[in-house]
């Protein structure tokens, strides 16, 4: 059966000039004042992917300059403020402008109304919106930062950060509150563009998974944001002007603010992985050229982490002195959540079985994505028990967690629906072997980076340490080096992915022979998306065994 | 590069049954990741493109059933697993006959301990093997987090709160100390040394110590020094509670509540004495916030609780 074409790389798409490149949204007339006004959703998501990809490379500089320093157990490279702050930007800017907009405002704009076979998104306006309010979020940020930073930690803790910090605690604040609008605007607008946009014939249950992981995220987005837009309201108002909401001091109270920080701070972890949940499962489907595997189930997982996540935020206050009964109970909350989880990795694993798998850069990104989330997972259920949290809480194992689940999960994720996806969003296809080569190197560097931390976290090594016992420096070398591989797996897809926009090959509208709809208009779309309303016919995932008539159902 | 370190001393209880959970949690979470990564590499090989490997129709009961059972399975083990680690928590509530009480504040950026017999040292914690210890933790600025890798302790040391943490001691040696809760400039410096002794090394190393009055003694002079006893003690003019027996007992406040006199409230109404007034009583006392230490606090709740007992004793 390897004489089936599975897929279309070695087709030619249309020359320029032909009729699809005129028509494309690209193609469409030259101006920055074009694109700076654009309203459409292809267009925007262009926006989102430069502007996140120039925040990644900030808060990767800052992640750099901390592996430096981490090298050696003295503090020489950089002065002890300057260490907290260059920590702080990391997470500032990593979690607030790449993390949370990456794949719901670069691949969720670009592909929600093609999946869905729409024109546009439900409000093209307050798309362009969120992203510039994005950008002044951004821009405040790296205002802070350029007059001198601030030194907090991303979670801003107080009373250090209202009544102890002298740095640039409020801008930062007000850049990731406004921030925080743009995140709000973009779970508006793909709600309302789930809810209303889909064509005939395409029910709830017969959506993309990819579309359901982002309507899941949008309700998160929607229903937790204000609560950190809230609380940043208040620590901006007690720094400014004094009144005692959490200084103990002034007849405040520092735990209320980790509550409505973590009220916002855990769903918003969920924020950062489900879209990730959403684009895994669309390549290895494809690669695999299987259906997925329980689709209902991976639909109900996605809800039921969306909902239980709200109810867990208490497991990041095991140490702060809350009740045993309140911990236990968070403590309970969290091991639940880490079902649906679970069933989402089984039920990827169970789509490649009797698959017909290739291994694309895309596919092989998917692989180090379940591998590394489920490393991540586990290692949740650690810090989930009360009593091991009590020992490894605020050390390096819950930043090799995250880590786990944010860079090796998330990133991975972002990487493989980028590659998945690029040929279809600039029409032109990459050097495959670069980009199986990145894949794996990124893997082996992450691993590298961040499997030490969790060994350093067991024998004792706090976060947030600019100097550390020299016992520790054996791990520390190791995940320097590891940040060194990283870093040079990070830069070549920067490489040849710019290269490919000039001399990459033309793609065909189909390259993978994928099932969505997206595939079934030009690579890159036209303006409007589709030329012909797009057929919907089987289900969304409809690859089959060759040999297998089509239409046939079957629930495998 | 100092010695490689993997396994860390276990010098308390507690510590010894963490070890065991991070252990089980660890073969565990082993087994799974083994189990995922061997699928995935089997299924890659087994069903790549053009394998000969057998791809028939699976019947359609096959994927409920299989969901149904992996479900319930994922639950089962992940509910086994916290009530696991829940004993623990429960094991340890219950509060032992006896404990020895020191007092710990945490300040940017040092440890300052005192001892039941007013000894004092900074970023030093001598303490007796084999004993039941509680630490009562204030913070004198931001938020600090008491953590000895060894004891597998950490306790968040917030200000405006009083934080207790136990450990029953049993293994002698140093141990390193942190400050697990980032607090500012100098925070990887807020670090210190636990010294578990034999009880009677322990004895010894207190009887070395510069006297220092103890807690109480050090209360009592400040009650006078700082102007509580103007008002609270004697035959003073202005109308305020006496605070013999007060401690320990039900505090009638003006608004109807009945709170009891305990650490908590006793800080409380030192720093916020407009909050709880008791029944019967003007709030006329002004605010200690700010010209009292931590230490100074700890030293005159020590002093009202000892008005209790002497209370009672008579």
């Amino acid at each position: 059966m390897s004489d089936i074409p599975y897929r279309d790389v070695d087709v030619d798409g249309e020359k320029p000039g032909g009729r699809l490149m005129e028509e494309s949204y690209l193609g469409e007339r030259f101006s920055i004042w074009s694109w700076l006004t654009t309203t459409d959703h292809k267009r925007i998501g262009i926006l989102y992917l430069i502007s996140t990809t120039l925040f990644f490379f900030i808060g990767g500089a800052a992640a750099t300059m901390i592996r430096l320093e981490l090298f050696t157990p003295a503090g020489d490279l950089l002065t002890d403020d300057g260490y907290n702050k260059v920590f702080t930007l990391h997470g500032v800017v990593m979690v607030w402008f790449f993390l949370v907009p990456v794949i719901p405002s670069v691949l969720g704009n670009f592909l929600v109304p093609l999946m869905i076979g729409a024109k546009d998104l439900a409000f093209p306006r307050l798309n362009l919106l969120s992203w510039y309010l994005n950008i002044l979020g951004g821009t405040f940020a790296v205002w802070a930062m350029l007059s001198g930073g601030v030194d907090t930690g991303w979670t801003f803790y107080t009373p250090y950060s209202t009544a102890f910090a002298n740095t640039h605690v409020s801008l930062t604040a007000i850049g990731v509150f406004i921030s925080g609008f743009s995140t709000i605007a973009t779970g508006v607008n793909m709600i309302v563009t789930v809810h209303t946009m889909r064509p005939p014939g395409m029910g709830w249950f017969r959506m993309p998974l990819f579309v359901w992981a982002i309507y899941a995220t949008s309700l998160i987005m929607l229903l937790s944001t204000p609560v950190l837009a809230m609380v940043l309201t208040l620590l901006v108002t007690e720094r400014l002007l004094g009144l005692g909401i959490f200084d103990p001091n002034r007849g405040g109270d520092p735990i209320l603010f980790q509550h409505l920080f973590w009220f916002y701070s855990h769903p918003a972890v969920y924020i950062m992985i489900l879209p990730g949940m959403g684009v895994v499962t669309e390549v290895i489907t494809c690669f695999s050229r299987r259906r997925v595997f329980g689709y209902a189930a991976m639909v109900y997982a996605l809800l039921a982490i969306a909902v239980i996540g709200f109810f867990v935020w208490g497991h990041h206050m095991f140490t702060s002195g809350q009740s045993m009964y309140a911990s236990l109970t968070f403590s309970f909350l969290s091991f639940i959540v880490a079902v649906p989880s679970a069933i989402k990795v089984f039920n990827w694993i169970a789509t490649m079985y009797r698959g017909q798998i290739t291994f694309e850069a895309s596919m092989l990104y998917a692989m180090g994505f379940v591998g590394l989330f489920t490393m991540g997972g586990l290692t949740g259920l650690f810090l989930a028990s009360v009593p091991v949290d009590l020992h490894l809480h605020d050390t390096y194992f819950v930043v090799a967690h995250f880590h786990y689940i944010m860079v090796g999960g998330m990133v991975s994720a972002f990487f493989a629906g980028l590659h998945f996806w690029w040929p279809k969003i600039t029409g032109r296809l990459y050097p495959e072997t670069a980009a199986q080569i990145a894949a794996l190197l990124m893997f082996f560097g992450f691993n590298l980076t961040f499997f030490p931390q969790y060994i350093l976290g067991n024998i004792g090594m706090p976060r947030r340490y600019h100097a550390y016992p020299d016992a520790f420096q054996v791990w520390h070398v190791l995940s320097s080096a590891g940040a060194v591989i990283l870093a040079a797996a990070y830069l070549m897809p920067l490489g040849y992915l710019v290269w490919s926009l000039i001399w990459g090959k033309r793609a065909p509208s189909n390259p993978w022979r994928a099932s969505g709809l997206e595939w079934q208009t030009g690579s890159p779309p036209p303006k409007h998306n589709f030329l012909a309303n797009p057929k919907i016919e089987g289900s969304v995932y409809d690859y089959h065994p060759a040999q297998q008539p089509r239409r046939e159902p079957s629930d495998d | 590069m100092g010695e490689v370190e993997l396994v860390l001393p276990a010098a308390t209880s507690a510590a010894v049954s963490t070890d065991g959970k991070l252990v089980g949690l660890l073969v565990i979470s082993g087994l799974i990741t083994l189990l995922v990564a061997s699928l995935l590499g089997l299924f890659a090989v087994r069903f790549r493109r053009g394998s000969k490997a057998g791809r028939s129709r699976l019947p359609n009961w096959f994927s409920r059933e299989l969901e149904t059972v992996w479900t319930l399975a994922t639950v089962g083990l992940f509910v086994a697993i916290f009530a696991w680690a829940a004993s623990q928590d429960f094991a340890l509530a219950v509060p032992p006959a006896r404990s020895m009480e020191i007092h710990v504040v945490g300040k940017q950026w040092m440890w300052k301990a005192e001892h039941p017999g007013g000894q004092r040292e900074i970023n030093e914690l001598h303490v007796p093997a084999g004993e039941t210890i509680e630490l009562v933790l204030n913070s004198q600025d931001v938020i600090h987090s008491f953590y000895v890798p060894a004891f597998r302790l950490k306790q968040d040391v917030v200000p405006g709160h009083t934080t207790r943490m136990r450990f029953h001691t049993e293994k002698t040696g140093t141990y390193r100390l942190f400050c697990a809760e980032y607090c500012g400039t100098q925070h990887s410096a807020m670090i210190g040394r636990v010294v578990v002794m034999a009880k009677e090394d322990y004895a010894d190393w207190l009887t070395r110590q510069p006297e220092g009055d103890d807690l109480e003694e050090d209360g009592k002079k400040l009650f006078v020094s700082k102007g509580c006893a103007g008002c609270h003690y004697g035959s003073s003019q202005v109308r305020a509670p006496r605070l013999a027996g007060v401690y320990g007992s039900k505090v009638p406040l003006s608004d109807g509540r009945v709170v009891t006199a305990d650490d908590d409230y006793v800080r409380d109404s030192i720093l916020q004495p407009k909050r709880d007034v008791v029944a019967g009583f003007a709030p006329i006392m002004p605010s200690f916030a700010g010209a009292l230490t931590e230490g100074e606090l700890v030293s005159l709740t020590a002093y009202i609780r000892s008005l209790a007992v002497t209370e009672t004793a008579r």
